[in-house]
């Protein structure tokens, strides 16, 4: 029997080795497909499972790590200022995903990115534990706390840049969401928060999502949301006309006014003015009373074209390529702004007010009025500054970036005068500020079928400090308390403006 | 060849080899301990450790104390590499616990119960079991006058389960009663061996020599052909009726390795397979659950790609867990193991040493089991009644076609089935079993190792310690002779006495000549030296004796 039995041990033995074989082929040959196969939820556990980098505002962190008693999801996220910074860091959590730079910079911030590689592997022979590389924003602490505190309770949002390098010194939008209630521990509390306030709208759902935050507090006005931009827009109108030559601050342009009305060509509806007397005025009078017929006069005069490659300068329409082409991301997404081609006289004439199917984003208005600043640069507005390694060493720095010359700086500088003007004499006397040179716009942009719904307020306006410190602002407010009629761009808008220009360029 | 070999006057009984090897065994799953809790929060698991290493301690001295009292000449790995895997177990389960009460990784997060504590019993039981069979069963052949009704036994654990609600992937192979589960299959495994090993030492002459040369192969007769038959409808009910990929192949298996090593017939082997293949293909076929099983095998991704209610996800998991373990591991307690949920610690245990203590781990793993395997083949060599070697052979077959059902099936070599990896994964059965496993194996190897008595004297007993005579002396103490039913003798060939066969099991180079006098003789190194044959008659006299036998081809 021992011949057989031989034998049977030889069997044995390839049985052995058959499983030592196939042991090699998943772990070694197969290895990498199966551990970064996207069901394989490991690659999730690692990410989570040493502290995550934080998000620098001044050196200082505003996120930290929490150690959780969870043995998969080990440090969960931490926000430190909970909805304040939500629309620039977004929120990251195991269970509902991330957005915004908590996804962007993953890489970075997780510690996966091979920057970090050395530092990973030091630390972990050091037995020192890793963690991710940090993302130092450009943001100003107190300019981005006077915006979230001035539209507490609004609905709206601010943008501050600087306008010599683009860093967005705030960016804010309200309501917003506490991203501490997505990153919280318990998955099931996440995923309920997580539902109340966004809205489904898969296709594929049996019943509609009835459970969501009407204002989707989730969603970031400031660089998402278009809107009219009314009268705030007339300052891309006046640059369109300053850099056709045609036009002076002192100009006063031929307005047709029929009976004291300009009425629409072919039309008995005619366009009203809503401050002041605009009949006569210069371009610079016009700007600081707001005069709807002066600016949808100069847009008709100028010819569509030219205020749209005007407004194509200064950003909109992705810098003139189109909705689909030459995204703005700083390093989120901006919406593109729009003005529209085709146009009848009479659309061109309220598009040159910033009604009609004009639109632009909060951020776009502020890199309007940036560019004007900047001497007619506008630069590329950006978010984060640098990526810095585990012991906060740069890895990277943002280079400031030139998007286009959207004015001469000759322009520039009338259209800073003109900004100045409404500040001192016309409708932003709200935004002044004691020893700061400060120029604005205010808007006031009807919406809703026959201006049914509340208007926009919007304010933007500029500050140039002593020392030398300047901000651009684009703020809106699109729903308040306050009533209908006291809706208006220097009421609401200007003292959210007014606090975050004071933010920044006071000591 | 020479039928000579050198018999050693006082053979190395290598129990303090065993007890070296036993202080391994019990250490190296103590560090693993250690580090699954500097792993988890950093500190020392002086509970655990005191627990599982005292547990684990005193069943591995009080296993090696009866083993030197009444198995002196037992092979000194086996009891080690046995407790290895049992205390790498306990501590993979433990580990698994501390994931599986906090419910992580489990559908819902609901929260299991620890199970670490109620394998220590289980071990404990199992150990028991071992010694009860080392104190009890003097003599392994004890068990071949009951080949029948072990015959009875086995198939009543079979059809056992049926009656019973099949587990979530419609396998039958449970008895629920209350809290408590009991997996017959495994306790079957043993049973039906030793009534395999009975019913072919009765009739392996039939088997073998009854027979037509056809093309250069022995053709069985068709009547011949009832038992393999049988044996082999046996696996398909199972098959149908409990829908155990694992248990049908396992005994089908261990049946046809089994009966070629009896009659030495590769034709049987042919048979064998054939028959396999046939039965398994068609029932994979038209049998749904065992065709599921099948799909999940050729794409276990597809529960991902196609998602549908009923296919399993565990194995894509098992790939991922072995994927991200990679050579190395991810270390004790910083994998994620539980990512397959509660069959991690059962039938899924292999995953968590392969993502935890990577290839390597898997490596050292699958060599213990080899090493196992190796050893009870080599009892079975050693051993001089055919009886005895048939039982080891089919024991060790059963171990190693087990590692290979369910080693393949979590590492996707074949289709998946519900076994358990003998020793390590969680199960009552399935460690009781095998501590008895290794009872009969080191009895086995103990009778077979022991040193011959002097030339020339004659001992009726040979199995049986003659200083254990004391209170079995003599011809009595062989409780087999006399009440066997078919005697030995009446076989003319005994492969285990061909000479090849004895000196490379003893390892030793064999002298040529006669038998070597009863003193003077150096000590081999190895002690695998079955003893010259001493002449004799008796039934179960050392094997060789017959004449004829050692000029069998």
């Amino acid at each position: 029997m021992n011949k057989p039995l031989r034998r049977v041990s030889v069997f044995c033995l390839i049985l052995v080795a058959a499983l030592m074989l196939r042991a090699n082929w998943v772990q070694v040959v197969k290895a990498d497909d199966y551990a970064n196969n996207g069901n394989n939820r490991r690659a999730a556990y690692e990410k989570y499972s040493h502290p995550r980098g934080d998000f620098l505002v001044e050196g200082k962190p505003i996120t930290s790590s929490v150690k959780t008693d969870n043995r998969q999801y080990e440090y969960l996220r931490k926000y430190e200022f909970g909805p304040m910074y939500a629309p620039i860091t977004g929120y990251i959590s195991p269970y509902v995903g991330s957005n915004l730079l908590e996804k962007l910079d993953d890489d970075i911030l997780s510690g996966k990115d091979s920057r970090l590689f050395v530092r990973k592997v030091l630390d972990t022979v050091t037995n020192k534990g890793t963690r991710g590389g940090n993302v130092a924003l450009t943001i100003n602490a107190k300019a981005q706390e006077a915006a979230f505190n001035g539209l507490d309770g609004k609905t709206g949002a601010a943008v501050a840049i600087d306008p010599d390098t683009g860093k967005v010194l705030a960016m804010v939008s309200t309501p917003s969401y506490d991203p501490n209630v997505l990153a919280q521990n318990d998955r099931n509390a996440a995923a309920k928060a997580y539902d109340g306030l966004t809205l489904d709208t898969d296709k594929t759902r049996k019943t509609p999502d009835t459970n969501f935050d009407p204002k989707k507090p989730m969603d970031n006005r400031a660089i998402r949301y278009t809107y009219a931009p009314g009268s705030t827009f007339k300052l891309v109108t006046a640059a369109a006309a300053l850099s056709s030559g045609q036009f002076k601050p002192d100009t006063v342009p031929n307005v047709p006014l029929q009976g004291g009305k300009l009425f629409y060509p072919n039309s008995n509806q005619f366009l009203p003015d809503s401050h002041g007397e605009c009949a006569g005025a210069t371009l610079q009078a016009a700007l600081e009373m707001s005069c709807n017929t002066v600016f949808a006069s100069v847009g008709q005069q100028l010819s569509q074209e030219k205020v749209k490659a005007q407004a194509d300068a200064f950003g909109f329409n992705n810098f003139g390529k189109g909705a689909n082409q030459n995204p703005l991301d700083i390093p989120s997404r901006v919406a593109p702004s729009v003005f529209p081609t085709g146009l009848d006289q009479g659309q061109l004439m309220r598009s040159s007010i910033g009604q009609d199917s004009v639109a632009s984003t909060p951020m776009q208005m502020a890199m309007v009025v940036a560019g004007i600043v900047n001497n007619g640069k506008v630069m590329k507005p950006y978010l984060v500054d640098e990526l810095r390694a585990q012991n906060l060493s740069v890895l990277e720095k943002t280079q400031p970036e030139v998007a286009s010359q959207a004015v001469t700086p000759e322009v520039a500088q009338m259209l800073q005068d003109m900004m100045k003007g409404v500040v001192e004499n016309g409708t932003g006397k709200a935004a002044k500020i004691p020893g700061v040179t400060v120029g604005g716009k205010t808007g006031t942009a009807q919406r809703g079928v026959k201006n049914s719904e509340p208007p926009y307020a919007w304010f933007v306006s500029y500050a140039k400090g002593a020392d030398g410190k300047k901000v651009a602002v684009a703020v809106v407010v699109e729903d308040s308390d306050a009533e209908r009629n006291e809706v208006s761009g220097s009421s609401l808008a200007a003292p959210i403006a007014k606090a975050m220009m004071e933010a920044v360029v006071k000591k | 060849m020479s039928n000579t070999t050198i018999t050693p006057q006082a053979a190395p009984n290598r129990r303090n080899t065993e007890l070296m090897m036993l202080g391994f065994a019990v250490l190296v799953p103590m560090l693993a301990y250690a580090n699954v809790g500097l792993a988890g929060d950093g500190s020392l698991p002086v509970g655990s450790l005191v627990k599982y290493g005292l547990g684990l301690g005193v069943f591995a001295g009080l296993a090696h104390l009866l083993v030197r009292k009444f198995a002196p000449y037992a092979d000194p790995l086996l009891l080690p590499l046995a407790t290895f895997l049992n205390g790498m177990g306990l501590m993979f389960i433990n580990r698994l616990d501390l994931d599986i009460i906090q419910g992580v990784g489990l559908p819902n997060n609901v929260k299991g119960t620890a199970a670490a504590g109620s394998q220590l019993m289980y071990s404990a039981i199992g150990v028991a079991l071992f010694a009860v069979v080392v104190v009890a069963l003097r003599d392994h052949r004890l068990l071949q006058r009951y080949t029948y009704t072990f015959m009875a036994l086995a198939l009543v654990l079979l059809v056992s389960p049926i009656p019973f609600p099949g587990d979530t992937y419609g396998a039958k192979i449970w008895i629920r009663l209350g809290p408590f589960s009991i997996q017959p299959g495994e306790f079957t495994k043993i049973v039906i061996t030793i009534f395999f090993a009975g019913y072919l030492m009765a009739k392996r002459d039939a088997l073998a020599l009854a027979s037509r040369k056809v093309m250069g192969l022995y053709f069985p007769r068709g009547r011949d052909m009832g038992p393999i038959i049988v044996v082999w409808l046996l696996s398909i009910l199972i098959l149908v009726f409990e829908r155990d990929l694992g248990t049908s192949l396992l005994f089908f298996g261990v049946f046809v390795v089994m009966l070629y090593v009896a009659t030495e017939r590769t034709s049987w082997l042919l048979f064998g397979v054939v028959m396999a293949v046939a039965g398994a293909v068609v029932v994979g076929t038209l049998e749904p659950h065992v065709h599921d099983r099948v799909a999940a095998w050729m794409d276990p991704m597809d529960a991902y790609t196609n998602p549908a209610p009923g296919k399993s996800q565990q194995l894509a998991q098992a790939l991922f867990g072995y994927g991200t373990g990679g050579l190395l591991g991810t270390g004790l307690n910083q994998g994620h193991p539980t990512e397959i949920g509660f069959a991690a610690r059962s039938d899924f245990i292999l995953t968590t040493v392969g993502e935890e203590l990577g290839l390597a781990g898997m490596m050292a793993i699958f060599m213990v089991y080899a090493l196992l395997i190796e050893r009870g083949l080599r009892t079975a060599l050693a051993a001089r009644d055919p009886f005895g070697k048939l039982l080891a052979a089919g024991l060790s077959i059963a171990l190693a076609l087990q590692v290979f059902i369910v080693a393949g099936g979590v590492t996707g070599l074949i289709p998946l089935t519900g076994m358990t990896m003998p020793f390590l994964a969680q199960g009552g059965s399935s460690v009781i079993t095998n501590w008895a496993l290794v009872a009969i194996l080191i009895r086995i190897s103990d009778t077979a190792r022991r040193p011959a008595p002097p030339a020339g004297a004659f001992d009726p007993s040979e199995g049986v310690a003659p200083r254990r005579g004391s209170h079995a002396s003599g011809r009595s103490a062989t409780p087999a002779a006399g009440s066997t039913p078919p005697p030995p003798s009446s076989t003319p060939a005994d492969g285990s006495a061909s000479p090849e066969a004895l000196t490379v099991a003893g390892g030793v180079p064999s002298a040529p000549g006669g038998p070597p006098s009863s003193g003077g003789s150096p000590t081999p190194p190895r002690p695998f030296v079955p003893p010259p044959n001493p002449g004799g008659g008796t039934p179960y006299g050392p094997p060789g004796q017959s004449g004829p036998g050692g000029q069998h081809p």
